[in-house]
């Protein structure tokens, strides 16, 4: 079996939804020919043609918009935002409209629409290329939202979020896009919104999702080295929350260490620590802590490994939630 | 460049000459087919295609959308409804558009198309479910084609342009066949128009050639803000850049409505693209019952465009045209009375929400943690043993 990066990973997926399903759409700006400026969409126009692969103008509110007038036509869009910072522009459409009109309807015009947005920085990019917004979008009812971490989950995870029929923010590390794996394409694969223990430990558990996943096994790989058992939890689903894993391992381990990248403050680590702190009070021997990016706009890219969680803030964390 | 440019000249004045106008005369450019009088007129491109019964059918639609305005707007005073936006003066616009559409069309409102509402069959009592606060619109769009009403400003001229490629896409246009090719109509204000969303609705359209007329009423207010606050041209004017034809409609002018809606309906059914309507005519109204416009315009505006009442000219025109009679008028009365009664009637019987239904309905695929603060909300309310919700929740 060969090995797949994540980016290609999402393009087999894509593929595989679209020939399952022709009311699948893929939509965006430079999705066709270019194959989008990741060449996640790459080849699919050719394949399945301009009708299916819709070089859109580029305009987002646009994009998300019509979407919600096809799936109203019982088409399943799957919208690609260029950058993480550019679906500000949408943001009205996805949270007024996409979210709300299965409610607004009381159940009878469901949104089957999907959101693909690379996500995160660490790659060198300008002002409004490297942002976390899922706070905003998990704090909007009406919405799901998922990051993968690696490509085997991307590959079915991007299948799974086509064939769900709610809305579903589909966030994809940048930075990992290029991670490579080898995918089993005939595996059952976990639920869509279901959070996963990667590594098993006894002494802390981190919990991450997205590119910050990669830092949090390195993480616990290095505090073996030093003797400290650390249990990795990738979240998967950020809206809704899967938490019986992380009571679970919270239950074992009585610590926790929550890691993004996305700013502290109101971000997905304060609403999983305040959920801890709910459901395991008596186990926990330590304060849930956040390892997250600062409260500052994301800063320029020559200074951006300071601002990412990185092995040693996550480290750091940890012995901190042991020091208690 | 062409030589026979003028060499351009320092001055205000004369950079007219060589970038165009700034602004452009919208006097004469308005298609009418009924005179406020009551006066049929030709014009050389539109033509009411229906006989004297059709025009009684429009003068019933006409009456009964007021009477349900009128009857909204009281039930608001009394308390039954919690806000009302009026359409009093725009019924000939939503009438006349809303009788061009066939079928299997698929249209697009704001909050304030009861008339187009009417057209398609909607029961007007769903409407005010919304404004009482029991709903949030509680009609399948599928079952009449016509949308959930859309509360943020011009948001659906986008869906009605996604649909419409969606249409494209299933194959539904340009057939030749007129009981099967599609259109789809989206409806806005003119103060939508200084909205992105209705920019963008535009060139997507333009661009995808999707089979979309674009209706604005143009009323005059966005509120409180004149249409000089959204426009230096006439707003039908914009149609050109985006690349599909734009025109100008007496909005209360049933006939003219549409004439001018079934012509830019056919376009879109055969193919050629969207259109632009821009049906103008006037708020005689508040924007809704919240609002007070005699803080921002003049009572002389409201007199000059009484004389323009689309109801009226319809009237004139039956009576000395087409042989209704005072009997014709009173039945169509006595029907608005039945309407108004039934309104009213039904308004006070809408079911009031219950509030453990609200965390069924934000997914189509629920979820675990949703549920479980619906339960969690149920339980606690079971401990109040007198509480009415209580039989509910033990059921």
């Amino acid at each position: 079996m060969s090995q797949t990066t994540l980016s290609k990973a999402i393009t087999n997926g894509l593929r595989a939804s679209m020939e399952d399903d022709a009311k699948v759409l893929v939509m965006g700006e430079d999705v066709g020919k270019l194959g989008g400026v990741f060449r996640v969409t790459d080849g699919l126009q050719k394949d399945f043609g301009e009708d299916r692969v819709i070089d859109t103008p580029l305009a987002e509110s646009g994009i998300l918009g019509t979407a919600v007038g096809l799936a109203m036509r019982g088409y399943r869009p799957v919208c690609e935002i260029q950058f993480d910072g550019f679906v500000y522009p949408a943001y009205d459409q996805i949270v007024s409209q996409v979210a709300k009109i299965h409610f607004r309807s009381k159940g009878k015009v469901p949104m089957p629409i999907v959101v693909r947005i690379p996500f995160g920085g660490g790659f060198g990019g300008v002002e409004h290329h490297s942002e976390s917004p899922e706070a905003q979008f998990a704090h909007t009812p009406g919405l799901k939202v998922v990051a993968c971490s690696n490509p085997v989950d991307a590959y079915f995870m991007i299948q799974q979020a086509i064939r769900a029929d709610d809305p579903v923010i589909f966030l994809e590390p940048k930075a990992r896009y290029w991670e490579k794996a080898e995918i089993d394409v005939d595996a059952t694969p976990a639920p869509l919104f279901s959070s996963r223990v990667v590594r098993e430990g006894t002494d802390a558990t981190v919990l991450a999702y997205g590119p910050t996943m990669k830092t949090a096994l390195q993480s616990a790989a290095t505090a073996e080295q030093d003797g400290v058992s650390v249990e990795v939890i990738d979240l998967r689903t950020l809206s809704p929350l899967d938490m019986r894993p992380v009571y679970e391992s919270v239950r074992k381990t009585g610590r926790a260490v929550v890691v993004h990248e996305a700013h502290t403050n109101l971000g997905i680590g304060a609403e999983v620590a305040a959920r801890i702190t709910e459901n395991c009070f008596y186990s926990l021997e330590a304060p849930v802590l956040r390892v997250g990016g600062f409260d500052t706009p994301y800063p320029a890219s020559r200074i951006e490994e300071e601002y990412l969680p990185d092995l040693d803030r996550i480290l750091d964390a940890v012995d901190r939630t042991r020091s208690y | 460049m062409s030589n026979d440019l003028p060499a351009p000249e320092v001055g205000a004045e004369k950079l007219g000459a060589v970038f165009g106008p700034a602004s452009a005369d919208d006097q004469h450019d308005l298609v009418q087919l009924l005179t406020p009088e009551g006066e049929r007129v030709e014009h050389n491109e539109f033509a009411f295609d229906g006989d004297d019964e059709t025009i009684k059918g429009f003068y019933r639609d006409l009456v009964l959308t007021r009477r349900i305005d009128v009857e909204a707007t009281s039930l608001q005073r009394q308390g039954e409804l919690g806000i009302w936006a009026q359409l009093l003066g725009q019924e000939a616009a939503q009438i006349g558009s809303g009788r061009a559409l066939e079928p299997q069309d698929m249209a697009f409102p704001t909050y304030r198309e009861h008339g187009v509402a009417w057209c398609r069959g909607v029961d007007p009592l769903a409407l005010l479910g919304l404004f009482r606060g029991v709903d949030h619109g509680n009609w399948n769009p599928a079952d009449k084609n016509f949308a959930l009403y859309t509360i943020v400003i011009g948001a659906q001229a986008l869906h009605a342009t996604g649909y419409g490629m969606g249409q494209l896409r299933d194959g539904v246009v340009g057939t030749g066949d007129p009981g099967r090719d599609e259109a789809t109509i989206a409806y806005f204000g003119d103060g939508a128009t200084s909205q992105g969303d209705v920019n963008e609705a535009f060139i997507w359209a333009s661009v995808a050639q999707a089979p979309v007329v674009f209706f604005c009423q143009n009323n005059q207010w966005a509120i409180s803000e004149p249409i000089e606050r959204q426009t230096r041209i006439p707003l039908y004017q914009r149609a050109l850049g985006f690349g599909f034809p734009g025109v100008r409609v007496d909005g209360n002018d049933v006939l003219a409505c549409h004439a001018v809606t079934k012509a830019a309906l056919q376009r879109a059914r055969e193919g050629s693209g969207p259109t632009f309507v821009e049906a103008y005519t006037y708020r005689m109204g508040a924007h809704t019952t919240t609002d007070d416009p005699t803080r921002y315009r003049l009572s002389t505006d409201l007199e000059h465009w009484k004389l323009k009442d689309p109801i009226e000219r319809v009237r004139a025109y039956l009576t000395r045209h087409a042989g209704a009679d005072e009997s014709f008028f009173a039945d169509v009365e006595g029907e608005a009375d039945e309407v108004a009664k039934r309104l009213r009637t039904g308004c006070r019987a809408l079911p009031e929400p219950q509030i453990l239904d609200i965390f069924d309905q934000v997914y189509a695929e629920q979820t675990d943690e949703l549920a479980a603060e619906r339960d969690a909300y149920a339980a606690y309310l079971s401990t109040f043993s007198d509480d009415h919700n209580t039989a509910e929740v033990v059921s």
